[in-house]
């Protein structure tokens, strides 16, 4: 668990590096979806980071709201797929890491392009089916937004994930209740998800996304629950911004970077625990 | 040398039916195929393959961009899916999951698309997709097939299982004069198929106006006018050498397409006439229009997309010539 919670700062200290390197980028739903992310690759995932595109036998996992690609690329590079140096290139020009996450540069980890939103759920149900069509025993992981579920293709996958009991595929939906114009609730109400997501022929499941003790319990627990003839819903409540005291309890800093002196702020809220690439 | 007479007509079937027994038998060869459809299995002709392999058959319901995701995630884990609605639900309903899904993100996905052009009939505009042609070529990395006849459509069906990469392949509604060679062996995907040979003007189809572009070089043969006819069956890639040693020939163009004027074959066939041999060009396709209902032969009439107005174009195109 610690060594889960240093690799957690050190994935923080990268993000805001990474959009302070380039003056822009998404740190704050990244900062809020950073415990999870390090616990599905450090701890929860079978997978391998000599990247096979099909990863047959291994647990595949999917980014729908790709504007997080820095957390994305900070925990796969971590985690061995490519370089932990090749994050200082992040959004630059000639470079395997895009703005929002891709496949055209090949960058091992990255099986689908995401950033128009919606799409995800779609295709980690396509890889779900076509694992148990395969007899794979392996499982399928989705990361969405809240915000990104006014997105009607979702509930048109998250409909037939039910109806053709894709009991392999756990969908995280990171709600921190804010997206760029402001409150989710404001902005559209999605709320509430609980009661759709059930009414929908999914187990759901409740999580604090900021408490790794309880991100690894639940996960585990949701694995568990594979194979009932149901797909498992995790509603992740989530701080955007998390780690950062500025950062955290508002949409502002969704889409924008930190200055130098911001920088050094926060990193002296998020003591190294690794090395910074 | 190429003429009408090997091309006698065998029978007259419908494009989708050479669809839905093309998947069949390819599915037969190669256990990665998978079929989805969005409420369609039946209009796409699936039964067979329902039927025989249903494990490998998704019913998607009424939910179009789902249905596109859903066939990417089974291309990543290495299945070959084939998507199959009709046309206008194909392309303009999902055409952001099929550019971020399938191109961008090089997904060897089939995009099947029954029903396109004014040909569906009676249905009306909200259903004769005229864009998609135009749609499907912008996005890179797509390839992009319009068979002519149902031999044709099998026989493409059959070959993208073994091309690697996205496919747009388009079909239709009606019964149509079915004249391709019967196994499919004159179908090569990017290869552009040489119909009627001659010297006066190159007459370049796809899809259903194939067999229009036939019936117009029977009757210009009877004025004295001999003309090339050419099945651009691949709008994308595009067989350029074929196009410029026509037009090289004829030094004139005529175009023939079920789709608007703006953004399809005729546009595609221009950029090579503009860069290697720039020459008079006439278009035969919908006049920047939306459809309407009726019969099939009723609106390629009105739309001006039968027999009698390619030859017109043809002469049109040969008078430029000056």
């Amino acid at each position: 668990m610690e060594k889960l919670q240093a690799m957690a700062t050190q994935v923080r200290r990268d993000i805001v590096r990474m959009v302070h390197g380039v003056q822009s980028g998404h740190p704050g739903g990244s900062l809020g979806c950073t415990d999870f992310m390090v616990a599905l690759y450090f701890k929860i995932m079978k997978h391998n980071p000599s990247f096979h595109m099909e990863g047959a036998n291994e647990d595949l996992f999917f980014l729908s709201n790709g504007h997080i690609s820095p957390l994305f690329y900070s925990v796969l590079s971590r985690s061995g797929y490519f370089p932990v140096a090749e994050l200082g290139t992040f959004r630059k020009l000639n470079t395997r890491l895009q703005g929002h996450p891709a496949t055209h540069e090949h960058l091992p980890g990255v099986r689908i392009a995401s950033g128009s939103l919606g799409q995800g759920l779609s295709v980690a149900l396509g890889a779900a089916l076509a694992k148990k069509m395969n007899g794979d025993q392996q499982f399928v992981f989705c990361l969405t937004g809240d915000g990104e579920l006014q997105e009607g293709q979702n509930w048109e996958a998250i409909m037939s994930a039910a109806h053709h009991k894709a009991d392999n595929f756990i969908a995280t939906v990171d709600v921190n209740g804010q997206q760029i114009d402001g409150p989710t609730a404001k902005v559209l109400n999605v709320e509430s998800l609980e009661a759709k997501w059930v009414a929908f022929g999914w187990e759901v499941l409740h999580m604090n996304g900021n408490d790794m003790n309880d991100v690894v319990a639940t996960l585990e627990l949701a694995k568990s629950k594979c194979g009932a003839g149901k797909p498992i819903c995790i509603l992740m409540k989530t701080e955007m911004g998390k780690g950062i005291d500025f950062m955290e309890g508002t949409h502002e800093w969704h889409g924008i970077a930190p200055n130098d002196e911001q920088l050094a702020k926060a990193f002296a809220q998020l003591p190294s625990e690794l090395a910074d690439y | 040398m190429a003429t009408l007479a090997d091309f006698p007509v065998q029978n007259e079937k419908e494009t989708r039916a050479g669809f839905g027994d093309g998947i069949y038998e390819a599915a037969k060869i190669n256990p990665k195929i998978v079929a989805l459809t969005a409420d369609l299995a039946g209009s796409l002709k699936l039964n067979n393959f329902i039927k025989d392999f249903p494990e490998r058959f998704v019913q998607c319901g009424i939910a179009e961009a789902n249905m596109i995701g859903v066939a990417a995630g089974l291309a990543i884990v290495g299945k070959i899916p084939y998507t199959t609605t009709f046309a206008n639900f194909s392309t303009s309903r999902v055409y952001d999951q099929i550019r971020q899904s399938v191109a961008y993100s090089d997904k060897n996905v089939k995009i099947c698309a029954s029903h396109a052009g004014l040909t569906l009939g009676e249905d009306g505009a909200t259903h004769q997709v005229l864009e998609d042609i135009g749609m499907m070529k912008m996005l890179p990395g797509m390839t992009v097939i319009v068979p002519c006849d149902y031999n044709q459509t099998k026989a493409a069906t059959m070959a993208i299982a073994d091309h690697q990469g996205p496919v747009y392949l388009r079909f239709g509604r009606p019964k149509w004069p079915n004249f391709t060679a019967e196994n499919g062996s004159d179908f090569v995907i990017g290869k552009a198929q040489l119909i009627n040979e001659g010297t006066d003007v190159s007459i370049f189809a796809c899809g259903h106006l194939v067999w229009m572009a036939m019936q117009a070089a029977v009757e210009l043969a009877k004025e004295g006018i001999n003309a090339e006819v050419i099945n651009i069956h691949t709008i994308k890639p595009l067989d350029v050498d074929a196009i410029v040693k026509s037009i090289s020939k004829t030094k004139c163009i005529v175009t023939a397409e079920e789709h608007q004027i703006n953004g399809g074959l005729g546009d595609s066939v221009a950029q090579v006439a503009a860069k290697h041999c720039p020459c008079p060009q006439e278009y035969v396709a919908v006049n920047d229009s939306f459809g309407e209902s009726g019969t099939p032969a009723q609106l390629l009439k009105k739309y001006g997309l039968d027999s009698s107005n390619i030859i017109a174009a043809a002469k049109k195109a040969i008078a430029r010539k000056g």
